[in-house]
């Protein structure tokens, strides 16, 4: 289906299914008991996994297939974002516009730090990206202020022209993004079922809409005759000079590709919230794309979806946990033991949920180079394997 | 006129002559090889051939084409095929995958962004690399990653990925470096069957005197850096030149 295999037809679906159903799946608590602080499912934080999934899938087409380790994508989000704001400031409130315009900046963008930044590799490509990407951040936040709006950051004003839309509503604020006149990105459905609470937000729908896309078109590449050089420039760029390929417009066709993943997720950002800062581009941002990538798998097709998830997850449910939760939670024990419990977690949750994330991530790099992806596959192994021991009676086939 | 003719070509590292007014004229449809002691200026002169290197001065032409100043890929895209002394495969890659590059290439030239198309419906390259695959006798290791086979189906699986792409000339160097006698003797049954079965010609680079006596049709004898003899594997065999520069001392 779709032009592909039986397996990533079911990968697809079953992305399609989680995608769909997210509201559902990351709202397991029922509203108001104690374990409704670990639901996700509200739609800030779903549309920021789905973002930062696109983005994963992007830096893995250049990372995971080719093994050029960028460290300056979160400049092509970084400049996404500007561009979607501005054409919000200038064309009107619809977010396909501004998304188009983001994804062909952000592509620019990369087409000229990747020509020069791929003149190397290893070490000083990452390097020479770092740098590119600390020179946007700082010319961001000072020289090129006029365009930026510098340390405030690029917002909506009532002054902006919006050739196509309003400067102002009619009671005098600021609009806001649509998909079309009437449907807005903050629209949200909440359904209520007994105890929980469901919600059903109009720019997480359009964010998995543009997630499922950017999957697929993944897939198409990793499958594709394209694909399979990006794999051979990792393994062997002597054996590609002296096979008749020119390794240099292969990994420059998916730097630009990956940047303008990145683009894209920098449009989407600033879609659900019409603002784009110079902090979108530090070398922090870069550094955590570089984190889902490895954590979820890099070079597989869902890792990064997954690596995005499992950080922003940490990032926004883990660093709420705080003192007092935790007193709460150890409120049955003793006193003594109860402030012992509270003082030790304390240095793995709430502010510091960044511990807790490093040493999951020491873990699994060092374990499961694979990434989450691995362990899910020893896993499903394991099963294999038992239930393969229990036919073995009947068929003595050996394992492949 | 042979399909390769190197004229008068020279290269000097530094203080050091490597190549000095090197001549050589290889054959269409022949096997020649270049033998020499350590240092004689063999690989200098591959490299040379292939695009590694820039000669200081001479020519070499290609099937009336220079090949001087060309990128290694764009002397490949002309039809010389180069097999390395180590040999160089997509180690990451199963040998299905290694073979589907060579044909892709030949195909696509040197780059396309068919990023939409998919790998195992090109069913005309399928069919191509699965009978090249066949030929060298590999076909029952298709789906195997690369890295774990021995250095005698790594040699085999680079010379099907060069004889892929249907070459005009194939260069060796040193073919049968660092391997056991067995894989030796497998390699040199390989290069038997393809100058028989196929219209190549072949460039050997070798050290190796069984290898080389039993394949070219013609040999050159290369000692520091210029041509002592060429001539037929017999003729050379009780050259009293060729004994005292090379035989004498290597074997």
């Amino acid at each position: 289906m779709f032009g592909l295999n039986k397996k990533d037809t079911t990968l697809l679906i079953a992305v399609a299914f989680l995608a769909l159903c997210a509201p559902f799946i990351l709202n397991p608590f029922p509203e108001g008991s104690s374990l409704a602080q670990f639901n996700a499912g509200y739609p800030d934080l779903m549309q920021r996994f789905v973002i930062f999934g696109i983005f994963a899938i992007g830096f893995n087409i250049l990372f995971g297939l080719t093994g050029y380790l960028s460290f300056g994508h979160a400049a092509f989000l970084g400049v996404g974002s500007y561009s979607a704001v501005w054409m919000f400031k200038l064309l009107g409130m619809n977010v396909l516009p501004a998304i188009a315009l983001s994804v062909v900046v952000a592509g620019l963008f990369a087409l000229l730090i990747g020509y020069i930044s791929l003149r190397r590799s290893g070490i000083y490509f990452s390097i020479l990206t770092l740098a590119f990407a600390q020179m946007s951040f700082n010319l961001a936040y000072s020289v090129l202020t006029p365009i930026t709006n510098g340390e405030t950051g690029l917002q909506l004003t009532l002054n902006d022209p919006r050739i196509l839309g309003q400067s102002a509503t009619a009671d005098g604020g600021i609009p806001v993004t649509n998909l079309l006149p009437g449907i807005e990105m903050r629209d949200t459905f909440t359904m209520e079922l007994g105890p929980w609470l469901f919600q059903f937000n109009t720019g997480y729908y359009l964010c998995a809409v543009f997630l499922l896309l950017a999957f697929y078109l993944s897939v198409r590449i990793f499958r594709s005759p394209f694909g399979l050089m990006l794999r051979a420039v990792k393994s062997n760029q002597q054996r590609m000079y002296y096979t008749g390929l020119n390794t240099r417009p292969y990994t420059l066709a998916a730097f630009v590709i990956s940047g303008m993943y990145a683009g894209l997720a920098g449009g989407l950002m600033a879609s659900m919230d019409p603002l784009a800062g110079a902090e979108r581009m530090q070398w922090t941002a870069s550094g955590e794309v570089v984190l889902m990538t490895i954590l979820g798998g890099a070079g597989t097709l869902i890792g990064p979806v997954l690596g995005a998830g499992f950080i922003k997850y940490f990032e926004n449910i883990f660093s709420k946990i705080n003192d007092s939760v935790l007193h709460g939670w150890f409120g049955f024990m003793p006193d003594g033991l109860e402030n012992a419990l509270v003082f030790v977690s304390h240095f793995f949750v709430g502010k510091s949920w960044h511990l807790t994330l490093g040493l999951l991530f020491m873990l699994v790099v060092t374990f499961l180079p694979g990434g989450l992806v691995e362990g899910g596959q020893r896993i499903g192994r394991l099963f294999r394997r038992k239930s393969a021991e229990d036919a073995k009676s009947t068929d003595v086939k050996p394992a492949e | 006129m042979g399909i390769l003719e190197v004229k008068d070509v020279g290269k000097r590292f530094g203080g050091l002559q490597a190549l000095g007014d090197v001549n050589l004229s290889v054959a269409e449809n022949s096997v020649h090889a270049i033998i020499g002691p350590n240092g004689a200026g063999k690989s200098t002169l591959l490299n040379c051939l292939v695009g590694k290197l820039i000669p200081d001065s001479g020519s070499v032409m290609f099937d009336g084409q220079s090949v001087l100043g060309r990128k290694p890929y764009e002397i490949n895209q002309m039809g010389i095929s180069r097999v390395f002394q180590t040999p160089e495969i997509f180690g990451d890659l199963t040998v299905f995958e290694n073979m589907m590059i060579p044909c892709f290439a030949k195909r696509d030239g040197a780059f396309r962004l068919h990023a939409l198309e998919n790998v195992g419906r090109e069913r005309d390259l399928v069919e191509k690399a699965e009978q090249m695959l066949i030929d060298v006798n590999m076909i029952d290791k298709r789906h195997m990653h690369t890295a774990s086979m021995s250095r005698g189906d790594k040699r085999r699986l680079e010379m099907a990925m060069c004889l892929v792409q249907e070459p005009r000339l194939l260069l060796l160097d040193e073919p049968t470096a660092g391997m056991a006698r067995a894989d030796t003797n497998n390699t040199i049954d390989l290069l038997k069957e393809i100058k028989e079965t196929r219209d190549i010609t072949m460039a050997i680079i070798e050290h190796d005197m069984h290898v080389v006596f039993s394949l070219a049709d013609r040999i050159t004898v290369l000692a520091q850096g210029t041509p002592l003899v060429e001539d037929t594997p017999d003729k050379i065999k009780g050259h009293p030149k060729v004994r005292e520069a090379y035989l004498g001392e290597a074997h």
